[in-house]
């Protein structure tokens, strides 16, 4: 069980920032992770788990977020975020599609 | 608390529960449920929770096969909307902590994160809020709470608060419960404005969107005097508005005393100041507050308020109640003044790109005589009862009026021949608003036997605004120069050709506007029941030869807001009672 949660820092790269369909797919993807995942900008985390949090965030292409994880599978948690971060959440969409389907 | 910022159309300070309609009209009341119902309401909750679900998975799979994955992927939004984990902690935790019931907290919820959305700069998620609103609506729907429950089923004082309220609704109000009413769309001097007034409603129009963020709130402030609507307020604020609401009630009361005193100037003219009304029972606050007659009878509300279109005896009814009332007081009736558009019963005209400039008022009565004749009809055969005198309204051209001169004639001959009691005798006057009219007037007083001037519909012809845009409702002042000298100038035609003239639009209760009125040589004014008595004071408080420096003075000012200041400069000098902070 790790106690401290691990934190990591992410960029908006796809040109609409998180809108629906991208938080859409972050949120399935968050959702096959057993761990408490919290992502925001200057202080304010909010629920990864929650689409309408997360749109709230109003996060637009540029915005750098932090996420933080605490959980059993935070690290792997982490890694699958970041990655769908860094494809611009363009190839994430079939990783959001399996997820979907895993559960 | 929230202070938001409109057009005051209606005076007046109203404090109660906001009652929210929304565009369609359905209300979503705060309301509360016992302890031990809380885990039912929350399982209510969860079935209509599962019951949109598998509508929008349906509209998924459908939206999906015709229209693509892309699109079909709204629907996916949506669905993950809905099951979102924080909307459910916080539903569960106001209906099962808080006893919120479920269409109340589905409603207060579902308004924050729209509100939360509206406010982002980004307006692709901006836009997002109707995907939100469009869930709400599906849960309120499969809860049972938006059937439409019309405001005719009131049982409690509440204020109104709605993106609009057309007049007829408005008249509809029911006076025993709403206090108050605000309203996203609307300017100053449109129908529902009028009708407020009428109503003594307190009420602020044209605030612009801001219903989003509010759900069903605890607690409305209407501030009719200065244009506030102000949700939730904190204690400081409600309790200076008490205050205030309790002080108007004293100048209330003190202005009261002055119905049996004639409204005179102190150097002993007298003024004519008569009411307008849209109700027949509205001749009931006039003689209340002393009015010298019906400057102005609408006689809208007939075709508006009512399932059918009016029958002669209809207006007959209308007309002889309030004549008889007044009880050999003069009343001017004004023939229908309504755009095509707003005839419910049978529009009589197909859409019309710019009705204000199209067929409505005495252009409509001329074009549907079979809508004209009962109600000229009905007039003739009122007048029996006492001082009934009819007016035409927007007369543009010499051969409008003439027209319905000569309609007058016929129809009166037809009750000759049928041996049917009337007068045929009664004064004809016409509405002095199209500034051709203005510019023609020599020729229209010889054909006349009073002329009345209409500030709201002159002020909107001289300036090209529609007074219910709310765009462009700013823009629409009577008090802008432009429309004095026009008043200027009728008065100056009417006196030189001794024929009386009044002033019976908004612009005569302002009690600033009112003196200036006054010193353009203005000695009839008509203005709502309810603001009779503010007038009087003005009128009793000041002498002809004041006026006529402030007269002066205006009209040598170049804008409407520079008019307005100085008006209110002098009223605050001559007649510092009338200002309630």
């Amino acid at each position: 069980m790790n106690n401290s949660p691990l934190t990591r820092t992410v960029v908006v790269k796809n040109p609409q920032g998180l809108h629906a369909r991208p938080a859409d797919t972050l949120v399935r993807l968050a959702s096959r992770f057993e761990s408490a995942i919290m992502i925001g900008k200057g202080g304010e985390l909010v629920d990864c788990k929650s689409i309408l949090s997360l749109l709230t965030l109003g996060a637009a292409q540029g915005t750098e977020l932090l996420i933080s994880a605490e959980g059993d599978d935070a690290d792997s948690a982490l890694h699958s975020i970041e990655e769908l971060f860094e494809a611009g959440f363009d190839e994430a969409n079939e990783l959001g599609a399996e997820a979907a389907s895993d559960s | 608390m929230v202070e938001l910022q409109g057009i005051p159309v209606s005076p007046g300070v109203a404090i109660g529960p906001a009652l929210v309609l929304d565009a369609d009209g359905y209300r979503i009341p705060r309301c509360l449920v016992a302890a031990e119902d809380a885990e039912s309401e929350y399982a209510r909750l969860r079935t209509a929770v599962d019951a949109v679900s598998a509508h929008l998975e349906t509209s998924r799979l459908e939206t999906t096969a015709v229209a693509g994955e892309e699109t079909g992927d709204i629907f996916a939004a949506q669905l993950q909307m809905l099951h979102d984990p924080r909307l459910h902690s916080e539903l569960r935790r106001r209906i099962k902590d808080q006893l919120q019931s479920a269409p109340y907290a589905v409603t207060r919820v579902l308004h924050h994160y729209a509100s939360a959305l509206r406010r982002l700069s980004n307006p692709v998620l901006a836009d997002r809020a109707e995907d939100v609103l469009d869930i709400e609506k599906q849960l309120l729907m499969q809860l049972g709470a938006v059937a439409k429950q019309p405001l005719s089923e009131l049982s409690e004082p509440v204020i109104v608060l709605s993106h609009v309220l057309t007049p007829s609704e408005t008249a509809n109000l029911d006076r025993r419960y709403v206090r108050g009413f605000c309203t996203e769309t609307g300017g100053a001097g449109g129908h529902t404005s009028i009708v407020a007034k009428g109503l003594e409603i307190p009420a602020v129009v044209g605030i612009g969107a801001f219903m989003d963020g509010i759900g069903a709130a605890s607690q409305v402030i209407v501030d009719g005097d200065r244009g506030k609507v102000i949700i939730d307020p904190d204690k400081a604020t409600l309790e200076s508005y008490e205050q205030r609401a309790q002080r108007r009630r004293s100048l209330t009361a003190r202005l009261a005393e002055l119905r049996d005193l004639p409204a005179e100037t102190v150097d002993g003219t007298r003024i004519r100041l008569s009411a307008n009304i849209e109700f027949p029972y509205e001749t009931a606050a006039a003689l209340e507050r002393g009015a010298d007659g019906i400057g102005l009878y609408r006689t809208e509300f007939l075709y508006l308020s009512s399932q059918q279109e009016p029958s002669e005896e209809d207006h007959y009814e209308a007309y002889s109640q309030v004549v008889r009332e007044m009880n050999g007081r003069p009343v001017v009736i004004r023939t229908l003044d309504l755009g095509a558009d707003k005839m419910g019963h049978r529009p009589l005209a197909e859409h019309e790109h710019n009705p204000f400039l199209g067929l409505r008022s005495i252009r409509l009565s001329l074009r549907n005589l079979d809508v004209f004749r009962p109600q000229l009809r009905a007039v003739l055969r009122a007048a029996v009862h006492g001082d009934i005198r009819l007016m035409f309204p927007l007369i543009t051209t010499i051969g409008e009026l003439r027209q319905a001169r000569m309609l007058l004639n016929v129809v009166a001959e037809d009750l000759k021949d049928s041996g049917i009691a009337h007068r045929s005798d009664i004064p004809v006057g016409m509405m002095v608003e199209v500034p051709a009219a203005v510019v023609m007037l020599e020729h229209f007083v010889r054909e006349v036997d009073f002329l009345s001037i209409g500030t709201n519909d002159l002020a909107q012809y001289t300036l090209a605004v529609d007074r219910s845009n709310e765009y462009v409702a700013d823009l629409y002042q009577s008090s802008d120069p432009a429309v004095l000298r026009l008043i200027k100038q009728s008065v100056t035609v009417a006196d030189k050709n001794e024929i009386p003239i009044s002033v019976c639009g908004e612009m005569s209760s302002n009690p600033g506007r009112a003196l200036l009125l006054l010193g353009l040589g203005v000695r009839h004014l008509s203005v709502p029941p309810s603001l009779l008595p503010r007038v009087k004071k003005a009128i009793r408080s000041v002498s002809i030869q004041q006026c006529k420096e402030i007269a002066q003075r205006v009209m040598t000012l170049e804008a409407a807001r520079d008019v307005d200041l100085y008006l209110l400069d002098r009223l605050g000098d001559l007649v510092p009672e009338l200002i309630v902070k």
